[in-house]
């Protein structure tokens, strides 16, 4: 297949690991991927911030980048990010409609029915749980808020991670209550986001997991913030980076937690 | 009591707009952690049963539906229905007025009780006569209201606002509601301990007296039907059912959206009412009463229609459906921000994540003319992480995450009003020029891995300015050294 990556804002700029595992995964399935360099935001931020005006030509200029997958140019779009993906899916065409742009409503619309998050695609589209993958470390799955109620992902990612050689999964206790990120929301209530991400992280420490992953990167930076300044040693890693991980080609965590980096040599 | 001091500690100028912002009131509850631990024991004991018994039932989702369909009819056909409800109860004996906002609906409620020539009242638990502050009201008239729900009845003693919708002292555990007992109870039995049996022994004898006595009570209304004009209560004690049938006069304040248009409704609530908000099958007391009837209970029924804000939410296409709410409370005990910061940092009588949308459309918060930087509601709706939970937990399917950020771009509006743009205005309209144009953005991201300066290693830690907070828990990693888009162009350049 021909798929199209919206690598999504965060990931290019912070987390690039993401999207090129997202890449390295699906090459290494036989499929091609694109990279359409129009891209730069699903306009989610503005969205959720309020400004939802400014959030217009943001969402235009999404529709813009990916509009070609309507001609056929391209099979599927993939992110990997279920926040983002739900953004494209539940509020482009929301915010285009508030200024009365028709246009661009159906456009959303229509662009948001080939996108598909990470999970969405290998299990729905490509028909896949097993991908081959290797991953010897004890994992926990935290379903982001976003995946698990404007995507349902569902328990897709689990049966990812299940089929991974070499894991040792453990459930997540509380598993579905929210890590306490929320885009601006850390940064405009900090304290009581605090508190939030205190609770998910003592939920994850718990676990005895290495490594804690997730189909958001913004999340996962929240929590593996709040888990490097403890010092607890547990690091994160997303799905995709998991499930691009291989024998041959293992695992390097990008963003070492406190207590491991110290040992570094 | 030193240990029982009321909450929030200074008496409320507003019954829905108390004072601080949500940051900065959450800041004062985040540090009781007494009560923190109070909330979260009894949020997850609610939470759990309403998930066990809402399982059990194969059509819950059909009710759900069914449940959000009806009030989507109330509210098209509400001018209607509510002419429907006020001649069907008026054909019943009973006396309906309408009250556009709290004076009005106060000064109504004092005039019927004065009338009566009563000053003392009973009340059942009520929401609306909370949102008007009937009973403070009362209070300056030189009538004194008795709550005789228990939970409220804990509040109104020790002084406090209600942090809940349903238990209005779930920030409260059982020795500090023995001590409030103990202290401010006049009839409290010597040698009360905290055991719950006793407790509610107590509370049992201290009312029994009062339901004898009074000669007026003070309800609201889960609901009324407008094909019929009867009335309900749903509530758990059975001390409504007091209030309901003792007293001669009984007078009913109830929200004009609170109403369904045929008896056949009642069936829907009646199921998703006590499922979603006490995670029990049927609420233990269900009361209904039309007009009034020579010999059998009270026999004289006012009906207070209160508007107090409600057509201004009504007007607005996405804001409207908090209108549909029946108070189970449902949103709160799923909530994560309620569950840590508790109901007062809301500064309403609704708290939560109802409150959250209620509150702001209730004063008119963010339309035009209103200056929300000077109002403590407009923070409301961004006091959430948008996480969608109680949403999915919603009896009538509330779209909250969607009327949450409806309203946080009134609030933004409001605010570009000003003459001078706010920090978060200027750094959105800079992102925006950014993120629409894939070659604006590549420059921004390779510019972001800039910020490695500013880490020691691959992590930054405690930063100044708008990240303090942010950065006083957590690290924040170091920018790539590389962007994506740099990786793709050598990986591209590579597979060629």
């Amino acid at each position: 297949m021909r798929i199209a990556l919206f690598a999504t804002c965060i990931a290019e700029t912070m987390f690039p690991q993401a999207p090129v595992a997202t890449v390295r995964l699906l090459e290494r399935l036989g499929h091609e991927v694109l990279f359409p360099p129009g891209q730069a935001c699903c306009g989610q931020m503005h969205t959720n911030t309020g400004y939802l005006d400014q959030a217009v030509p943001v969402v235009r200029n999404h529709v813009a980048a990916f509009a070609p997958v309507l001609d056929g140019e391209w099979d599927a779009i993939v992110a990997p990010s279920g926040s983002c993906v739900g953004s494209v899916r539940h509020q482009q065409a929301m915010v285009a409609d508030r200024v009365g742009d028709r246009g661009l409503a159906r456009d959303a619309a229509a662009v948001a029915e080939h996108t598909y998050e990470l999970s969405e695609l290998l299990v729905d589209v490509l028909g896949l749980t097993d991908v081959g993958a290797h991953f010897p470390h004890r994992v926990t799955y935290h379903p982001t808020c976003h995946s698990l109620r404007m995507v349902h992902v569902g328990d897709r990612p689990l049966r990812l991670l299940r089929a991974v050689d070499g894991i040792d999964l453990v459930d997540l206790p509380e598993a579905e209550s929210c890590c306490g990120f929320g885009g601006t929301f850390a940064l405009k209530n900090a304290e009581t986001s605090a508190a939030m991400v205190g609770e998910k992280v003592r939920n994850v420490i718990s676990t005895g997991a290495e490594v804690l992953t997730a189909g958001d990167y913004s999340c996962l930076m929240n929590m593996g913030g709040r888990l490097s300044r403890h010092g607890t040693g547990v690091t994160v890693a997303h799905l995709a980076e998991i499930l691009a991980s291989t024998r041959e080609a293992p695992w390097e965590p990008a963003f070492l937690p406190r207590s491991a980096q110290a040992v570094k040599p | 009591m030193p240990n029982v001091r009321p909450q929030p500690a200074h008496a409320p100028a507003h019954p829905l707009r108390w004072g601080e912002p949500f940051p900065e009131a959450a800041h004062e509850t985040l540090a009781n952690g007494q009560m923190r631990r109070n909330l979260a024991h009894a949020t997850r004991t609610i939470r759990d049963k309403r998930l066990r018994v809402t399982a059990e039932l194969p059509d819950w989702e059909a009710l759900r539906d069914a449940g959000a369909a009806i009030k989507h009819q109330v509210m098209s056909e509400l001018p209607a229905l509510l002419v429907e409800l006020e001649r069907n109860v008026t054909a019943r004996g009973g006396h309906v007025h309408w009250a556009r906002d709290a004076e009005e609906a106060n000064r109504i409620v004092t005039d019927l009780v004065r009338a009566k020539g009563a000053d003392e009242v009973v009340k059942v638990k009520s929401m609306a006569t909370q949102e008007i502050g009937l009973n403070e009201h009362l209070e300056a008239e030189g009538i004194t209201a008795t709550e005789t729900d228990l939970a409220e009845l804990i509040v109104q003693l020790a002084g406090d606002m209600p942090s809940h919708v349903l238990v209005p002292a779930i920030h409260r555990n059982r020795e500090e509601i023995r001590e409030i007992f103990a202290g401010r109870m006049a009839d409290a039995p010597a040698g009360l301990t905290g055991e719950p049996r006793e407790l509610a022994m107590a509370a049992r004898a201290h009312l029994r007296a009062k339901f004898l006595t009074a000669k007026v009570a003070i309800s609201g209304a889960n609901l009324a039907v407008a094909e019929t004009g009867t009335v309900a209560v749903f509530e758990s004690e059975g001390n409504g059912r007091m209030c309901l049938t003792l007293p001669e006069t009984l007078v009913t304040v109830m929200g004009i959206e609170k109403l369904v248009p045929t008896f056949r409704d009642v069936e829907v609530f009646a199921q998703l009412l006590p499922r979603s908000s006490t995670g029990e099958r049927m609420n233990p007391y269900t009361t209904l009463w039309t007009g009034v009837t020579p010999g059998d209970g009270p026999q004289e029924f006012h009906l207070v229609l209160l508007d107090n804000g409600r057509t201004k939410a009504l007007a607005d296409e996405v804001g409207r459906q908090a209108l549909h709410c029946i108070r189970c409370s449902a949103c709160m005990n799923v909530c994560p921000v309620y569950e840590h910061t508790g109901g007062h940092a809301y500064g309403s009588v609704y708290p939560g994540p109802i409150g959250a949308i209620l509150t702001p459309q209730l004063l008119g918060t963010g339309t035009k003319g209103s200056l929300p930087h000077h109002d403590a509601t407009a923070s409301l709706p961004f006091a959430s992480s948008l996480c969608g939970a109680c949403y999915e937990a919603c009896p009538v399917k509330i779209d909250i995450p969607t009327a949450l950020v409806h309203l946080r771009g009134r609030m933004v509006e409001a605010e570009q009003r000003r003459p001078l743009p706010t920090g978060w205005a200027t750094a959105m309209r800079s992102a925006a020029a950014v993120m629409t144009s894939g070659s604006r953005f590549a420059v921004a991201a390779r510019a972001a891995g800039l910020g490695r300066v500013a880490a020691r290693g691959e992590r930054i830690g405690r930063l100044p300015g708008p990240l303090a907070g942010w950065t006083s828990v957590r690290d924040v990693p170091a920018p790539p050294r590389q962007s994506f888009r740099q990786w793709w162009s050598q990986h591209e350049s590579e597979e060629r």
